[in-house]
């Protein structure tokens, strides 16, 4: 029992990283054509990505995008997530419903909805689109995480903070934002990655004016097989897996993603 | 008072309001109106009501693709469950050290962009650079060939991709199982693998169709991987509604396909959860 165990779970391993070793392996090519396994070494393809100019300013536009759609979503769920909690409003609960749903939806169909929203009222193609429609779309994250890390505060602190005389305001500042900012900063970071690798929504909202990464990844895939997407898909599961490390480090992952503590 | 209290507490929302009433229900109508709306005579669109775009689609073609996608991601929701669910029944059983490693890398997997992953497998597939290559290896071909585009490149790009979520979705479930039922079951004789099939499955089944459900209507969102491992046979009714709205600059038709695909993923979350009694 115990080797065929060890037997799935090798398996499942090769199954689950294979494929990524496969492109890191053929990032180190030194050719322009694709070899596996690799012929020579070399690190050109990620120098590539920083000195040819448009996949840089691709890079960048994706960076900015994801930091500003994360910092801005977080910032839609927090009044929501918080009224909802604290006041268990049924209209800040209706609210928490409609946030959650685009999350839910295929999202092309979110992508047609902005698309047909932008260009109806003429705002097409400005960076700022793209970034409140990932903010929209990726609501449900920090809605949900912040929700969490609410639900761990215990009320008993905030009443014994309150006949104390505490205001509103202290209240939520030395109690609540302290055990709940953790979970606000994973919701932060998890729109943040979900943000940069997004496609669909990139595209029909900015895709001919602002080329985002995985946008730009894929009109160069048209054209054939390029090594520097490689060498990006290698530098993305990197960003992914430190941003996930940092959630795990200052926040609760497990607890996050469902288990219980 | 307590109603002063209660605006209070209302007026902190109204930023929030706002963003998602513009931002998810008004792109919401205006699907659900372009789609019925009717053609004017040069060849742009305005409001009115008309069925002819939904009429289009129902033509053999637009209903073979519906079809096509729901079937290909049922077999994906069914497939990536069978993979996923030993796997994560084990890893509930790690150490939280490792498990929080193990997560750590199956978000970073599952957050890359389609894009990458449809890269990756194109890679695999093809002639000079993976599988193939193995197979030659090991004598089992003749000679490296490509194996994509084909509907079997699609359903196991999209199965890969499907995978991390599928552990996701099972995790909360698997971790939170009453270690006592399982502990029972072996006191009583039961082998490990009986316990796993008498106790384990049967305890986390409304996990189980969730996920399922979740899995079918996320694998129906792909856009990529028919597009790159594909041929236009294999493509699905979101990659149809993206060429629709992109490169024919067609938005009723777009819509309407938006609607029936809206309509497909609603009825299986609705179908799948009262036949089944999955949790929502």
């Amino acid at each position: 029992m115990n080797i065929l165990r060890r037997l799935y779970l090798a398996i499942f391993a090769i199954y689950l990283i294979g494929p990524i070793i496969v492109i890191t392996a053929v990032s180190f090519n030194e050719k322009r054509f694709l070899a596996f396994p690799p012929r020579g070494f070399s690190f050109r393809w990620y120098a590539e990505i920083f000195v040819a100019n448009d996949w840089f300013a691709a890079l960048m536009n994706s960076l900015v995008i994801a930091l500003a759609a994360a910092t801005l979503s977080v910032l839609i769920a927090l009044p929501v997530a918080y009224t909802a909690w604290r006041y268990g409003l049924r209209y800040a609960r209706a609210l928490f419903g409609l946030g959650i749903a685009p999350f839910i939806l295929p999202p092309v169909i979110m992508a047609l909805g902005f698309l047909l929203l932008f260009t109806s009222t003429g705002f097409h193609g400005l960076m700022v689109n793209v970034i409140i429609a990932h903010a929209i779309f990726l609501l449900a994250l920090p809605l949900v995480t912040i929700s969490l890390g609410l639900e761990s505060v215990d009320k008993s602190l905030i009443e014994a903070s309150q006949t104390m005389g505490a205001s509103n305001a202290v209240v939520f500042r030395t109690v609540i934002l302290p055990i709940a900012a953790p979970f606000a900063f994973a919701g932060f970071a998890f729109c943040f990655v979900l943000s940069l690798n997004e496609y669909i929504i990139a595209l029909m909202t900015v895709g001919f004016t602002v080329e985002t990464l995985p946008v730009k990844i894929f009109n160069a895939l048209r054209y054939g097989y390029s090594p520097v997407i490689a060498s990006i898909a290698v530098v993305f599961l990197l960003i992914n897996i430190t941003v996930f490390s940092l959630i795990a480090r200052f926040s609760n992952l497990t607890r996050i993603l469902g288990a219980q503590d | 008072m307590q109603e002063g209290t209660r605006l209070t507490r209302s007026i902190g929302l109204i930023p929030s309001s706002v963003m998602i009433g513009i931002f998810f229900m008004v792109p919401f109508v205006l699907i659900l109106l372009t789609s019925v709306s009717v053609p004017t005579a040069d060849g742009d669109y305005q409001l009115g009501f008309s069925l002819e775009h939904f009429d289009r689609f129902a033509s053999w073609f637009y209903i073979e693709r519906a079809l096509f996608s729901a079937g290909l991601c049922a077999l994906i929701a069914l497939l990536s469950l069978l993979i996923a669910f030993p796997f994560t029944y084990m890893l509930t059983q790690f150490g939280p050290r490792s498990q929080t490693v193990w997560l750590i890398y199956i978000l970073a997997q599952l957050s890359l962009s389609e894009v990458l992953i449809a890269f990756s497998w194109q890679i695999l597939l093809s002639r000079t650079g993976g599988i193939a290559n193995i197979l030659v290896w090991l004598g089992l071909a003749e000679k490296s060939f490509s194996m994509a585009p084909s509907a079997g490149a699609v359903l196991a790009a999209l199965v890969y991709l499907a995978v991390p979520f599928s552990v996701l979705l099972l995790y909360p479930a698997l971790s939170r199982l009453d270690r006592s039922l399982t502990e029972a079951a072996r006191t009583l004789g039961a082998s490990p693998l009986r316990t796993f099939f008498t106790v384990v499955v049967p305890v986390t089944r409304p996990a189980i169709i969730s996920g399922g459900v979740t899995i079918f209507v996320l694998t129906l969102g792909a856009i990529i991987v028919p597009q790159v491992l594909g041929k236009p046979e294999h493509w699905t009714l979101s990659v149809l509604i993206t060429d629709q709205a992109i490169f024919n600059f067609n938005m009723p038709f777009a819509s309407a396909l938006a609607v029936v695909l809206l309509v497909i993923s609603a009825s299986v979350i609705y179908g799948v959860t009262k036949f089944f009694g999955g949790k929502s």
